[in-house]
Order: C-alpha cells, then structure tokens, then sequence
C-alpha cells in the first residue's frame, strides 16, 4: 500500500531500540502482501463456488449444497481432500521439472497481483509500468506448463503441454497490442493512472466506449490464456485425459486448479481496470455532478467503496465467462491458433493504428 | 352301481397367468421387497426355462422387443399371417416413435459433450424423463418395457395417456427450438462440424450403411415408407435428408427427425381407434403336436403367457427401421417350437464400419478415453 512517510514515523513512536527497525520494516512489508495474497485467496474460493453455483443453474440442477451454508466451504474441503491424497511422482520422469512446473505457473499469477488497484491508493506496488509487469510475468506460466508436461513422461501430457504452451504465447500478442492501444489512451503503463484516466466522465469515461473492438479482443485473449472453454483443449477430459495435468495428484493438481481460477480472477480484476473504469462509481455525471466528487473521497468509507465497486465490475466478467463455458463447445486446437494469429492479430494490430491515428489528429 | 365306488373329491386348480411377486421372492431366497420396490408391476416375472419352456423361446423375442422392436413380433407375425388390431397398430408406432425421440436424445447429450459443450447432456435427459414418465404409465417400465406381444401389445393405454402425451408432443417442440437455438448457429460448432467425415451417397451404399447416416448423404431411403409396415402409411409425414454428408448433415437429419418423429405422433394420437389391443386368436395351442411341452407344469407360470408357434420350415427376414438404422432379424424356422437360425443385423456396429475411412487425412481434436 502506498504509505506517507510522515504517517510512518507517527506508528513507529512506540518502539525505541534501532535493531528492531529492521524486522519491524520487514513486517510492515510483509503485512500488506499476506493481506493481499489471504484476500486473493479467499477470492479463489468465491471463484470456485460461484462457479459451481451457475453452472448448476445452467444446467437445471443444484450445486454444492451440504458442505457448509449453501455449499459455500465446498472449495475449501476439494482442498483438504487434495491435501490428504498421495503425491505421485513418475518414476522414470524429470522429477525436478515435474514438482517445479504447477509453482512456477502459480507464481508467475500471485506476482501480478501486485500492480491491481483495489481502491484509490489501495494497490501493492505502484510501478510505472504496472501492466507491462503482468504482460512480462505472465508470459512465464507458459514455462511451468511445457515443464509439467515433459517432467511427467507421458506422450499424452507432453502433447498437452505443448499445445498449452502454443495456446498460451499466440494469445499474449493480441492481449499485449491490446494493452498497448490501453496505454496510449491514458499516456502511461501505470495500472493507477489507466483507472484515473477513466475517471472524468462517470460512466461514459469507461474505456470500453473508447476502445469497443479492443475491448472484445483482450475478452477473447485472456479467455485463451485462462484455458477456459472455448480454449481449453490442452486440458480437456475428453480430449488428452487432462493434457498436462494426467499424471498429477494431491495438492500439485490442487495448485493447477487454483491456478486455473486465480488466472481468472486475475484477468477479471484487469478487464475490470483497463475497460471498466477500476475503482470508480461510474454515475454518469450528467445527473449527479455533486456525488462525483465521492471519486475523491479517501479514508476507509471511500476505500471500502471503491474496493466493492471493484469486486462488483469483477464479478460482471467471472460471470460472463463462466456462462461461456458452460454453452458454447470448444474449438479444435487448429482452429484455436487460427483464431488467435491469423484473426485477432491483425485485428487488434488495427485497432492499435487506429488508436494512434486518433492520439495524433487530437494533438 | 357299487356305493364304494366313486369320486371321493376333486379339485379343479386353475393355475394363475402371472406369479406375484412376492410368492417369487420367497421362492427364490430374496430380501423381502428386491422384486417389488421400484417395479411397476407386481405380477412380473422372469421365468426360468424349467418354468416354460414355450415362454422361454420366445422370450428371446419378448426381451428384444423391450427395446421396442417391433420386428421381433413382425417376424412371427409375418410368417404366421396374423393380424394385428388397428388400435394396437397405432399404439405400436406411437412408442416406436417415442423411442424414437428418446434415442435421438441421447445421440444429442453425448455428441455435444464430445465437442465440448456439457449443458445439452443435461437437457436431454429432462426431456427423456418426460417419455421415460410416459412409458411407465402405459407399460410398467422406464425403458426396457417389454410391451410389444405377437398380435398386438400387452395392455392398453391407461386412461389420460393420450392426453398427457399430446402435451409432451407440444413441450418437446419448444424444446426442439431451443436446441436448434443454442447449436445450430453456433459458429464454433459448425467450425467442428462442417465438412468432417464427408461420406458420399455411393460410399453409403456399399458400406451397408443405413439411417441416419445413409438419409445423410443424399439417398432417401427410410424402412417405414419403404416396407411399408405398422400403419405409418396412413399418416402424412416427410422423409428427413440432407445431400452434404458431413456430420452436420447427421446432425440436422436427427434433429429433423425429431421433429418429424412428433407430428406423426400427433396424427397417431388424434386418430386412434378403438377396438382391442390384441389379437388373442393367435393364443391357441398346438395340441396335437408337442404335447410335453403343452403339459399342465409347463403353462401359465409366469405373465401373460407367451403362444407356442409352430415357425414353418421357412427363413424370413424381418426389418425395421431404428433410430440407429435398419435393425433386422433373420429367422429359419425349424417345423418345432424353436427357431434354426436367429440372426440380428446391428445397425450401430454396421454403421461403424466406415470409421477408418473417414478418419483419414482429417484433423482430429485428439480423443483418447480411458
């Protein structure tokens, strides 16, 4: 979180000895990151529950129901499950690879989570090139995956793997030309200044308005590089078995799963900053010029309310792409890199000329 | 007359056409309630070939017949000249076509599953209930019913079943359009489906293919308006082809067929007749000839007994047409109550045939289940 200095010496008036400035300044750092990483967490679970909830009502029956109030713990007792189950190594596989492979891909996700702002002033690490630092860090998951397949000594798993991979890095280029078209609209990478530059005009200062066909683009993109149908053929049951994930057991396949959903919300909470406008209400100022100011507000009303308006604008996309996945089937893996080179790469390579072309006549 | 000599007492034992169930499960050692908690009858029973014999061959027949082929009694019927009631004739092609509708169902929920997209599976199946709820009322069974008889069927409608079917006529067509909403448009499914696994009209014929896979690809050819047989002459309703051959041809062949499958429903269940259910003259027994067989222990312990038939000496081949395709039975009869030769043409497994041609020089989102 962004801390004043001065508020910082006011806290540290209690304690008096020098050595302990050093471990109190390696808590006060690791303080905001277990919150965050707890929230996240917590969000994952949400994430899976909500999922199983509208699915089930997609397809007229109930979800989870006895673990918990409303089967909301359910989550919580598929990973006790997996904790308890044996880890299977393959004998004759890379066994380093193979138990590297699902951290790095869960790494790579947590690390991004630090350049999302959740509320004014509210974010982990404020860096100048904030979504240059999730297009870059993403880009590693790739790794852990053809890790995973080639560790695991399968023909199967390393096809899957493969294909994973090749999914993976054709869609990083329409998402990044996307973000790019984002970044010059707001003339800076900075996740905080792309919110603000979104806050002048309530609802219609969305850059969704701005940047429509981009808009679609990094929807399909970051679909793609979640694996969420209609792209998850690397691990599709009736496809490859599981593709990468086959010979996976325990709590390694649990973190597969967890970094399946913590993808997603990941790509929620940046559609969410880049096209929805972030933290702010978005009530168009025509009506209510005076409640616009509210997007100025600090202190823990203002924040608590700019972190639900993020969850709330979150929420419309997990929900968007859970109802895709359970209507529309999947796209062959030919089909899926079509998709990704020879359709949305020209097209968001268009959209980016465009958006130059109209910051230059707008000089 | 000598005053000694005389009856003392008899006793007339008329033996009952169905054994109750609950008598079998004492008999056979079961739990109390294995055989009558669940069951739609209670007077069902699965007799063994000590109990009738007679029964027991033809139960071969019976048991094909609960997949409501009607064959296995055209066959006999065929070769015995009997003639069946109207009104079980209607009856017979309203379950055929509801069967009909069923299997196609369940074509469907796997297909789209395969392709990817899981929520149709669950769809199918509330529109399965449904004629699953609709058999039950009219045969005791969810599926394997066991309702077709030689001469007609084994009980008639109950009371409201017209109706009740008529308003799954109407609900199925909504559903028939939401189908045709959610996949028929869809382009990522059409991208899986067009143009895969072409086969030609010429390459049907030779492979011996047959429904829908044969309508498919150009050639219309459907054993109900060719052989005419049951009643479906007296009903207006089209052939369903397509002339491309790819699986999306398939695919709207099925669900076309569906449809198609519920108007002649309709017409069935607006103009059925009255009258009986079976033609019980045909329940007479030979007595002459096998009279072991027409003994007093070996008839009428189980249902509703089956006729011993005499099959001429002659072979005869019985077909009709199956969701799947041209299901056919192949009977030589033997001058005694069992057949020669018994023979089933499966229409599923001669439709597989084409597989290895078609799958070559094709893209295919690999499948491998364990």
């Amino acid at each position: 979180m962004i801390i004043y200095t001065t508020e910082v010496e006011d806290i540290n008036s209690f304690y008096t000895l020098e050595s302990l400035k050093e471990i109190y300044g390696i808590i006060w750092m690791l303080v905001p990151i277990l919150t965050l990483v707890l929230g996240i967490t917590i969000g994952v679970l949400v994430i899976v529950w909500l999922e199983r909830e509208i699915s089930a009502a997609i397809q007229q029956r109930i979800g989870p129901e006895y673990a918990g109030p409303l089967g909301i713990l359910q989550a919580l007792a598929d990973g006790t499950k997996l904790l308890f189950k044996e880890n299977i190594l393959p004998s004759r596989g890379n066994t380093r690879l193979f138990s590297i492979g699902p951290a790095i891909a869960v790494i790579s996700i947590l690390l991004s989570f630090s350049v999302i702002p959740f509320s004014s002033r509210l974010i982990l690490a404020d860096l100048n090139i904030g979504i240059f630092l999730w297009i870059a860090i993403s880009s590693i998951a790739p790794v852990g995956l053809l890790m995973s397949g080639y560790g695991s000594n399968n023909k199967y798993s390393f096809l899957g793997g493969l294909r994973a991979a090749a999914q993976s890095i054709s869609y990083e280029i329409p998402l990044t030309l996307c973000v790019l078209s984002i970044s010059l609209l707001s003339n800076s990478s900075s996740t905080v200044d792309i919110v603000e530059a979104q806050s002048k005009y309530g609802f219609w200062g969305w850059n969704l308005w701005r940047q429509p066909i981009g808009f679609i683009i990094f929807l399909i993109s970051s679909l793609a590089k979640c694996e969420r149908l209609p792209f998850d053929l690397p691990e599709a049951e009736e496809e490859l078995v599981a593709g990468y994930q086959t010979e996976y057991s325990g709590i390694k396949f649990g973190l597969f799963y967890v970094a399946s959903y913590l993808n997603l919300l990941l790509s929620s909470l940046f559609v969410t900053v880049l096209y929805l406008g972030g933290w702010n209400i978005s009530i168009p100022y025509v009506f209510v010029p005076e409640l616009f100011e509210i997007n100025k507000i600090n202190g823990i009303i203002g924040t608590t309310i700019g972190i639900f308006i993020t969850l709330a604008k979150t929420y419309l996309f997990l929900f968007i792409s859970i109802a895709t996945r359970w209507t529309l089937p999947r796209l062959r893996m030919d089909q899926l890199l079509n998709l990704g080179w020879k359709f949305l790469l020209p097209i968001s390579l268009g959209n980016l000329l465009l958006t130059t072309s109209f910051q230059l006549l707008s000089l | 007359m000598d005053k000694n000599v005389g009856i003392l007492a008899m006793e007339i034992y008329f033996p009952p056409t169905c054994v109750q169930q609950e008598a079998l499960e004492a008999h056979d050692g079961a739990s109390n309630g294995k055989y009558t908690i669940g069951l739609g009858q209670d007077c069902m029973a699965f007799c063994t070939e000590v109990e009738d014999v007679i029964s027991m061959r033809l139960q071969i027949l019976h048991f094909i017949s609960t997949l409501l082929i009607s064959i296995t009694v055209n066959g006999p019927e065929q070769l015995g000249n009997i003639q069946v009631p109207k009104r079980a004739s209607y009856i017979r092609v309203i379950m055929l076509e509801l069967s009909r509708i069923a299997s196609h169902l369940l074509w469907l929920g796997p297909f789209m599953a395969d392709i990817g997209a899981q929520t149709p599976f669950f769809y199918i199946f509330r529109e399965r209930e449904l004629v699953y709820d609709l058999f039950e009322a009219a045969t005791g069974m969810r599926m394997m019913h066991n309702y077709f008889r030689i001469g007609g069927v084994a009980a008639d409608l109950p009371y409201g079943w017209l109706d009740k079917c008529l308003d799954f006529c109407d609900y199925f067509l909504t559903g028939i359009v939401e189908y045709q909403k959610l996949i028929t448009q869809n382009p990522i499914f059409l991208e899986r489906v067009e143009g895969i696994g072409v086969i030609g009209g010429e390459e049907a014929i030779n492979w011996g293919l047959s429904g829908p896979m044969l309508r498919a690809s150009g050639i219309k050819w459907d054993l109900r308006k060719v052989d005419h047989y049951e009643c479906y002459d007296e009903f207006d309703w089209e052939i369903q082809w397509q002339k491309e051959g790819d699986s999306v041809a398939r695919y709207l062949v099925r669900i076309s067929e569906m449809t198609e499958s519920i108007k002649i429903i309709q017409q069935a269940l607006e103009g059925i007749p009255g009258g009986p259910y079976e033609n019980l003259e045909i329940r007479c027994f030979d007595r002459e000839r096998d009279p072991e067989w027409n003994d007093f222990e070996y008839r009428f312990i189980s249902k509703k007994p089956s006729p011993t038939f005499d099959l001429p000496r002659q072979e005869l081949y019985a077909r009709m047409e199956a969701p799947k395709g041209e299901l056919g039975i192949f009977l030589i009869g033997d001058q005694s109550g069992f057949p020669w030769r018994w023979k089933i043409r499966p229409p599923g497994f001669i439709n597989l045939q084409i597989l290895p041609q078609l799958v070559k020089r094709m893209k295919l989102a690999f499948k491998f289940k364990n």
